[in-house]
């Protein structure tokens, strides 16, 4: 069908520069892989600066071991992850600490913990044995509250909150640690629609207003395309296409990455390129189109 | 209708003060969070008032657990005479029922109950399970396993006897390290492969007993259940000295600790080295355990319960580590209390004291707790 009905919109101009720049973060031709298991080859992956970065792709596709190994939390059996030029292993712990953030996708919030608490450990690696608790944490923390919207909550136990209360606070903790980089896996899974929307307007904010850097692992190919700046498709540990949601999203893609036969129209709230799966039965009859042109 | 008005406005007066009681309670609680001593040149330390208040507390009752206990016993002394006779001011007779008899097993207990408190703190913190404590995984039955190899198969002596406890704590922790804990620790799975060791260990443990004579085997007992009775200046020394090292590095280590509850994955982010950490904490957990059992045979229960106990005095998450230190001392020193005056001197082990007060106050706790809701 209309393959290519999405790009209207045209060529994303200005962007096209982030290859002649080093940028802070990126893997090197890493092979990832859990013992035996290798889930990605020789992948090579740029973050550009100033992004917000969004990983998709079917699951198992290596999209959470990507972000894993971008956040050394995963060691590349062979290549290497550099941030600001050096091998990320290499670093200090703290140092890597304070300009790289994650935010995991399953936290654990320590029994009877307050909001205010877990949201001032983000601080761990701005402190030291003398220099438990600044003003500046303080500040920082209170800042981080106001902007995630829980600062009305800052007294109140975690495990009282909802759902979509507690990933703000989780973000708020990664806030507080004031990281340049700042890496999501998943931050919208189990939320209702409203609280999705209200992260991810949450992370355009901070990309926007403050300049991170920010990749977002997300399985909602709409929100990825309305919300990213840079779009990486992954499938089978390879990258099928990166670029700007304009340039790359189109039904072909969306069909050789997901294996999915859709059409791509404009979101007509934001002109980005929005998903529409083919229905049940037409994606038959397109079936039986295709096989009878082919013969 | 003038009363529905009355009783809406009472409602919502009603209202009004349960919510500034609860933002008044949470002034209180934001404060004790993140609340910290500064100094002009940017240091700062945090300060948590409620759980040093329950430090300064238990290390006082401590102490003066410690001073009725050394006056107890088939000499009773007074408390005045006690404290004179330790600021080396007593009368022979006194100085020597004070410093040579009764002063060590004082001194033994409450490194004992130090050592196990913060030994249990330190294991329940890092497999993040109030079950991931010493007396569960086994560790006290691979020290008794030691313990009665030398007794039964060599009829050792009591310094051989401790370093067969202490060969046999470090490696049953050693094993349990390499089954349980190489790829990342998960709760159960640490807590099944510690009740695994511990049959494995308790079965070995009735084996050497049945082949055991009588002597050696009424002696096997003792040392089972746990018992301070005896302990001299020999034991203090070496157990002090590992104090001496292990507490400060303990503690040193504590704020990674702290992140480390959150899971490896934030902690890891937030530049925690947490295999590092892990490593040396649960190493220093081992030694602190094995010393303490080596010193004072199996004492049950302390290492569960002081933590637990301790945790719900500073009512603060966090792994607790002082408190339990704290609490574990008091109660060791206060269960010796109990178990000389109430069965006479060196007719009950300590460890059969502990064992029931320490289970009986956890269960109530617990039932309390879930009377509250809270569990």
């Amino acid at each position: 069908m209309s393959a290519d009905s999405s790009n209207s919109s045209g060529p994303n101009n200005g962007l096209n520069n982030r290859r002649s720049t080093v940028n802070r973060l990126s893997a090197d031709n890493v092979t990832l892989a859990y013992d035996q298991r290798v889930i990605a080859e020789q992948l090579s992956v740029e973050i550009p600066d100033n992004s917000f970065t969004v990983i998709v792709g079917p699951n198992a596709c290596g999209k959470s071991t990507l972000l894993r190994a971008l956040s050394r939390m995963l060691k590349p059996s062979q290549g290497r992850v550099l941030l600001d030029g050096q091998v990320i292993q290499s670093m200090p712990a703290k140092k890597v600490a304070r300009t790289l953030g994650l935010l995991p996708q399953s936290s654990i919030a320590p029994d009877g913990i307050t909001v205010a608490d877990l949201v001032g450990r983000g601080r761990y690696p701005h402190q030291g044995i003398l220099r438990q608790w600044s003003t500046e944490d303080e500040r920082v923390v209170q800042e981080s509250m106001e902007q995630t919207g829980v600062a009305e909550l800052a007294d109140r136990y975690v495990d009282e909150l909802s759902g979509g209360q507690r990933q703000r606070v989780w973000i708020a903790m990664a806030l507080a640690q004031q990281t340049p980089l700042l890496l999501l896996d998943e931050p919208t899974t189990y939320l209702d629609i409203q609280h999705q929307i209200d992260v991810l307007d949450l992370c355009a904010e901070l990309h926007e207003e403050q300049g991170r850097t920010l990749v977002a692992v997300l399985h909602d190919l709409n929100h990825a395309a309305r919300y990213a700046t840079h779009l990486i498709a992954l499938r089978g540990g390879k990258i099928i296409a990166e670029g700007a949601p304009n340039d790359i999203v189109t039904a072909g893609l969306v069909e050789e990455v997901f294996g999915l036969r859709c059409q791509v129209i404009d979101d007509p709230e934001t002109g980005t390129p929005l998903v529409v799966p083919a229905a049940r039965k037409a994606r038959k009859v397109v079936e039986k189109v295709a096989a009878t042109e082919a013969s | 209708m003038k009363t529905a008005v009355q009783s809406d406005a009472k409602s919502a007066s009603k209202s009004a003060s349960k919510k500034e009681a609860r933002t008044a309670g949470s002034a209180v609680g934001k404060t004790r969070a993140n609340r910290a001593v500064r100094t002009p040149g940017g240091l700062s330390v945090r300060l948590d008032v409620r759980a040093l208040t329950v430090v300064v507390l238990l290390l006082v009752a401590a102490l003066a657990a410690s001073v009725v206990l050394i006056g107890t016993g088939d000499f009773p002394i007074a408390a005045g005479d006690v404290l004179r006779t330790l600021l080396g001011d007593g009368n022979a007779g006194q100085e020597f029922i004070v410093n040579e008899l009764r002063l060590p097993r004082v001194l033994v207990g409450l490194l004992v109950g130090a050592s196990l408190g913060l030994g249990g703190a330190l294991f329940q913190a890092l497999s993040r399970n109030p079950l991931g404590s010493p007396d569960i995984l086994g560790l006290g039955q691979g020290a008794t396993a030691g313990a009665l190899l030398v007794i039964v198969l060599f009829s050792g002596n009591a310094t051989q006897v401790t370093v067969g406890a202490l060969a046999g704590g470090l490696g049953a922790g050693l094993a349990i390290y390499l089954l349980a804990w190489k790829r990342g620790v998960h709760g159960y799975r640490l807590v099944l492969v510690g009740i695994g060791m511990s049959a494995i260990m308790t079965a070995v443990n009735g084996y050497l007993l049945t082949k055991a004579d009588l002597v050696d085997a009424a002696r096997a007992v003792v040392w089972m259940t746990g018992s301070l009775s005896g302990r001299d200046w020999a034991q203090v020394w070496p157990l002090l000295a590992l104090c001496a090292v292990l507490v400060p590095l303990v503690l040193g280590n504590a704020r990674g600790l702290r992140m480390m509850e959150m899971g490896d994955d934030v902690s890891y982010a937030l530049g925690v080295r947490v295999e590092r950490v892990r490593l040396l904490l649960m190493l220093s957990a081992v030694l602190l355990t094995a010393a303490a059992t080596a010193a004072a045979g199996p004492v049950s229960f302390v290492a569960l319960t002081a933590p637990q106990l301790a945790r719900r005095l500073t009512r603060s998450p966090g792994p607790n580590l002082l408190p339990s230190l704290c609490m574990g001392a008091t109660l060791l020193v206060a269960a010796d209390w109990v178990s000389q005056r109430v069965f006479g001197a060196d007719q009950m082990p300590v460890g059969v004291v502990t064992g029931v007060l320490g289970g009986v106050y956890l269960l109530w706790l617990l039932v309390i707790e879930r009377k509250a809701g809270r569990i």
